[in-house]
């Protein structure tokens, strides 16, 4: 005789909602503060509904079971009103896990004369408690993390500012790892100012850029690539000893591209390629 | 992956491929793909659009908005029963044509996308899908 | 079938391309302006692609050719305009146009080509033996 655990279970749906409640009421981390009786009773029956809907007896012993879809659902759509309510990860925790109890309880009741039985039944409605619990906890560092990565955005957005030095001069002070990610950011920036200011040069230093290997330099060539396609010349600048140093040991070619140690000097190329001159004022004829 | 809506089409002409071109922006807008990785992924499918219609004489598109990982994003079907390709590492690589080109559609597609996947049995035809992400 | 006007502004040719450029159209264009090269004896070819918003392999190798066909009748070519993503998007797609002139307006492009035909003039006339 094979027993159907999930229609059993489906069965004894009141009484597992009512274990659960108690469980949770007489629990001392419960925050009356945060939701009160009446609104826990909603979620926890709304969990339980779709619990129970989606179990079959096939999908029992498969977390991973496409039918469990719309139960992980409501536990992330639950899990992530609870973290904005102000609850811990602990306590959202301990809600789920406290579910594992009034269903082990309704288990125990019913194979109680099959205790091998019991054994694995147990084992497998454990596991798929276990499998929310995570559901639950991933949900509520997804949100974390997806306000990290909309930090690292801005961060990328605020450290590529593109500066206006002269009339048909913008220039673009790089901190930090290029990476392609950041190339790209960089890229739309510059050639945006491009356009914006109708600068014919654009000037790349790179002196905050601690390091240069090959994938580096071919980034930077991209940079200048699409500048020159844009119809304006792109100068490197802030080159180091230490990475004129590696640029030639790993044999990276940047000989197609016009490269200066500092600002200054790659300032003063671009003042030449404008035809433009610098002066210091002849303080006699001046006072003339 | 989550499929959220798609359209297909057929590449059978020249014309067919700026029909094509407009409707994968209109797709593109819809979910907010960035301006830079909209014409990335119009270019990459203008390319496989245009082998499609040269080598096999023709076939289909199907475009998708997917979803996965709570990301949007774009796939493409570009699909033909044209000669297949013999050897596709070869046909990956920059520069290798059989047409008298710049052997640039194939390996330039990829590195425009996110996601790259080519399948091709000679004398059946091939199947390539492309997957941009709407910030990828 | 639409075709794309050539205006003549003094030794120049321009022409600005403003539709969505389908393959045959863009070959016609080819042909139409290298015609249009030798039959006016232009001396520089000035290309407005501000309003393209895609340029793949082969629409890059039209222009390719039409820098390359004009250059052997003696015409310089300047490609003005290109869209930032236009030209992030090529420069990925690995066709960087080598050789092709660029510019970031027409204005600017007119002026690099002035001063290119000014150049070439006074290099045919300073120096015979760069006339191999
Ligand atoms: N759908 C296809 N069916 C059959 N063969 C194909 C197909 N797509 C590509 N090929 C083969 O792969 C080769 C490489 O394609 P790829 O697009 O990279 O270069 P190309 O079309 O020859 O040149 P380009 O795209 O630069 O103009 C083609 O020359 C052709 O032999
Ligand atoms: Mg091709």
């Amino acid at each position: 005789m094979k027993l159907d655990t999930a229609k059993l279970l489906q069965k004894r749906k009141k009484q597992i909602l009512e274990l659960w409640m108690k469980n949770q009421l007489v629990d001392f981390s419960l925050r009356e503060d945060l939701m009160s009786n009446e609104e826990l009773t909603v979620q926890s029956e709304e969990l339980v509904n779709i619990l129970l809907q989606s179990l079959n007896n096939g999908n029992l012993e498969d977390v991973q079971s496409a039918s469990f879809e719309p139960l992980y659902e409501v536990l992330e759509t639950i899990s992530r009103s609870r973290a904005k309510m102000g609850y811990s990860p602990r306590e959202t925790g301990t809600f789920v896990f406290s579910l594992k109890d009034a269903l082990l309880n309704v288990l125990q009741q019913e194979f109680k004369n099959d205790p091998v039985l019991l054994l694995e039944e147990s084992l497998k409605v454990s596991k798929l408690i276990d499998s929310l619990g995570i559901v639950t906890f991933e949900t509520f560092i997804k949100g974390r993390e997806e306000v990290i990565l909309r930090q690292t955005d801005e961060i990328a957005e605020i450290s590529t500012p593109v500066i206006r030095v002269w009339d048909g001069i913008v220039a673009l002070p790089i901190i930090g790892t290029l990476d392609s990610s950041r190339t790209q950011v960089v890229m739309e920036n510059l050639l945006q100012e491009i356009v914006a200011t109708s600068s014919s040069i654009a000037i790349l230093d790179i002196s905050g850029v601690p390091a240069v290997d090959s994938l580096v330099a071919q980034h930077l060539i991209k940079t200048v690539s699409a500048t020159r396609l844009m119809g304006a010349e792109c100068i490197i600048s802030g080159i180091r000893p230490e990475i004129a140093q590696t640029v030639v040991h790993l044999g990276i070619d940047l000989s197609g591209i016009v490269t200066k140690a500092t600002l200054a000097s790659a300032l003063r190329y671009a003042f030449s390629l404008l035809q433009l001159e610098v002066r210091k004022l002849n303080l006699k004829t001046n006072q003339l | 992956m989550i499929v959220l809506s798609s359209d297909s089409m057929p590449i059978m002409k020249e014309l067919d491929m700026v029909v094509f071109r407009n409707r994968l922006k209109e797709f593109a807008v819809k979910i907010g793909m960035s301006l830079v990785n909209q014409t990335k992924l119009i270019t990459a499918a203008s390319e496989l659009s245009r082998n499609m219609l040269r080598y096999a004489g023709g076939g289909n598109v199907l475009i998708e908005i997917v979803n996965a990982q709570r990301q949007n994003g774009l796939r493409l079907t570009f699909s033909d029963t044209g000669p297949g390709i013999p050897d596709i590492d070869k046909a990956m690589k920059d520069g290798f044509s059989t047409g008298k080109s710049l052997g640039l559609g194939l390996p330039g597609a990829k590195r425009l996308v996110s996601d790259f996947d080519i399948k091709s049995t000679v004398g059946k035809g091939t199947t390539i899908t492309i997957i941009k992400w709407k910030n990828g | 079938m639409d075709k794309i006007p050539i205006l003549k502004i003094g030794h120049f040719l321009m022409v600005a391309i403003q539709v969505d450029l389908y393959d045959r159209l863009a070959l016609s264009l080819e042909s139409d302006l290298v015609q249009a090269v030798s039959k006016t004896g232009a001396k520089g070819v000035l290309i407005d692609i501000s309003s393209v918003s895609i340029v793949d392999s082969f629409m890059g190798r039209i222009l390719g050719n039409i820098a390359g066909m004009s250059k052997v009748l003696d015409a310089e070519t300047v490609i003005v305009g290109m869209q930032p993503a236009v030209a992030i998007t090529l420069v990925e797609l690995g066709l960087p146009l080598k050789g092709v002139q660029t510019a970031l307006n027409v204005e600017k492009g007119m002026e690099l080509l002035q001063k290119k035909i000014q150049f070439t003039e006074e290099e045919e006339i300073d120096d015979d033996s760069t006339l191999q």
